[in-house]
């Protein structure tokens, strides 16, 4: 139950791009065309749901102070969490690959849809920010995992959400000084004011 | 009417090119087609016109949809007064109370999103097309009449600007501009428009010691803390009350009888979608019965018919979820759009302590994913029809 509210939470509640804004280049930048967004967006709702367990192992096994223990007692006072930056990025670099790699061999298909894409998830702070977020908050493995689903589908929704109303926008008169980039910072900002209609919904 | 054409034709050479006026031209199109037909209905290429209904013309309708809805409420204002400061009063005294607060509210908010308007549209030299015809109505009718003047002022210019303006005007935006500035309001001021105090005007008078103020919904958000406390209990008396509309909230949102009234001529005229107020209805019905079946506090085994009476649901319904330009375009996504702002509606409700309702929310967030529905809806029909036309 608490994995399944902490899933909600991170859909609505504590939307990666709505509450943290965390995510916002590819947010703003792959946000143009329904179809793309909805690739980038289920790339990185697979990567999140394996990367963010994954870092925990890594955390929970070797990075935490004491976390080592379990190689000899030598290790109790073995503290290497100022690793944690460059080894969650590390794994997150290398998963991409992976997931990369066995879409090219399992669904040729999927893989020139997202071909672009799935590269890019690698820098996608929001990314990142899940397995910090998982780190900061104790969650255990369960948890973590519901976590990094839900973050997940929180940026897929916010982003398909976009592009949707990015190409009605195309009918639109913006502007000149606002065309682009302006119009879409807009755009989320009130977004994100529809988004607070779930703040202080808890299960 | 003879003599307001002849005005017309007389104050129009001012306005024309090279005129000492020329760049007020787009002003004075907009009265005059309040007015009149314009001259040249039919654009050069494209579409023939030949209907002398333009959107004024159906955005006034919407207006006249509304008016029994503004007079109840102008009406509810004094009653709620003078029930509240424990005098009896007659039908004019809170006629004359309510209006000597409401009416301001209405001409700030027209005289404030009108210059806005106008200020873009001479600038940027188009056409007032709907100019703020609604909108500037919708404004007050969804803020407590305690609000004061200058924030509906910041509100209006808010979101003519931003949610409006930035987007190339009327037919443009995403979001419903009236909406906008409640959001806006709340957000920024909640302190004016929300609690227990400020859906009772009382002007300088001091309120009789057993007046709360409490709104149903927030006895409501009360009960899903406080088991003793019973909803059922204290709307069951009064349901036909509330059905009428006879309860201290938002200026014109209190009346379910006036918004059906509303929903009636928006639906004859065919101007609103009867799928969209239909699907709003039955959301929130569906919502309510499932968490009737889930039960565990008050409010959730609260009868479900109940929902549609209390709190804004009806007039966000009728009048805020049908605004065709933020709503759902295609027809079955409107079943979707509606439904959804029902289920929402009474899920924050319900649900969400932080806000006692939620039409307000759940109308933004469908305005958000209207465009998305509408996508998927399209996508769908060019498939099936690309799979008839292949076998």
């Amino acid at each position: 139950m608490e994995a399944f509210n902490i899933a909600i939470r991170g859909i609505f509640i504590d939307n990666m791009v709505f509450a943290y804004f965390l995510g916002m280049c590819s947010f703003l930048a792959v946000s143009k065309k329904v179809k793309t967004a909805v690739g980038l967006g289920a790339a990185v709702i697979f990567v999140l749901t394996i990367t963010v367990p994954l870092n925990w192992l890594i955390q929970e096994y070797v990075l935490k102070e004491g976390a080592m223990v379990w190689m000899g007692d030598d290790f109790a006072s073995v503290d290497l969490t100022f690793l944690q930056f460059i080894i969650f990025i590390a794994v997150i670099a290398a998963m991409v690959q992976l997931v990369e790699m066995i879409i090219e061999k399992v669904s040729p298909a999927l893989y020139g849809s997202l071909g672009i894409f799935l590269p890019l998830i690698a820098v996608n702070c929001a990314i990142l920010g899940s397995s910090l977020f998982m780190v900061q908050r104790d969650y255990s493995i369960v948890e973590a995992t519901a976590f990094g689903f839900g973050s997940g589908t929180g940026f897929f929704l916010a982003i398909i959400a976009l592009a949707a109303i990015r190409e009605k926008l195309k009918y639109s008169d913006v502007p000149n000084g606002l065309k682009g980039l302006g119009i879409t910072m807009i755009i989320t900002g009130l977004m994100g004011l529809a988004f607070k209609s779930f703040i202080g919904i808890s299960f | 009417m003879k003599f307001l054409q002849n005005f017309f034709d007389k104050i129009e050479p001012n306005f024309e090119k090279g005129a000492k006026w020329e760049k007020f031209h787009t002003l004075y199109e907009g009265h005059r087609t309040i007015l009149f037909t314009p001259d040249r209905v039919t654009t050069r290429n494209g579409t023939q016109v030949k209907d002398a209904v333009d959107l004024k013309r159906l955005m006034f309708t919407v207006v006249i949809a509304m008016i029994p809805c503004l007079l109840f409420g102008i009406w509810n204002v004094g009653h709620q007064h003078f029930l509240a400061v424990g005098e009896t009063a007659t039908l004019f005294e809170k006629l004359g109370v309510g209006a000597l607060r409401v009416v301001p509210m209405l001409v700030v908010s027209y005289a404030v999103g009108l210059g806005t308007e106008f200020i873009f549209c001479v600038i940027r030299q188009k056409p007032v097309e709907e100019g703020f015809l609604v909108t500037g109505m919708l404004i007050p009718l969804v803020l407590p009449p305690t609000i004061p003047l200058w924030q509906i002022a910041m509100a209006t210019v808010f979101a003519v600007v931003i949610a409006k303006e930035a987007f190339g005007g009327t037919g443009m935006n995403i979001l419903n501009v009236a909406l906008t500035a409640r959001a806006f309001l709340y957000f920024a001021y909640p302190l004016q428009i929300s609690g227990d105090k400020v859906w009772t005007y009382l002007g300088d008078k001091t309120s009789v010691d057993a007046f709360s103020g409490a709104t149903i919904l927030s006895d409501g958000a009360e009960s899903t803390l406080d088991a003793s406390v019973n909803v059922t209990e204290r709307i069951a008396p009064q349901f036909w009350d509330y059905f009428m509309g006879i309860m201290p909230g938002s200026i014109g949102e209190t009346s379910v009888l006036m918004c059906l009234i509303g929903a009636a001529i928006l639906i004859f005229t065919g101007v609103g979608s009867w799928k969209i107020i239909l699907s709003v209805f039955l959301g929130a019905m569906g919502m309510g019965l499932l968490f009737n079946v889930v039960g565990g506090n008050p409010f959730l085994e609260m009868p479900a018919h109940y929902h549609l009476v209390i709190g804004g649901l009806a007039f966000g319904a009728v009048f805020m979820a049908t605004d065709p330009v933020s709503a759902a375009q295609t027809e079955r996504g409107k079943w979707i759009y509606g439904f959804l702002i029902g289920a929402l509606t009474v899920l924050i409700r319900v649900v969400n302590p932080a806000y006692p309702e939620g039409i307000m929310l759940a109308i933004l967030f469908m305005n958000v994913f209207a465009p998305l529905i509408d996508f998927y809806i399209v996508e769908g029909n060019k498939k099936r029809r690309l799979k008839r036309a292949t076998v």
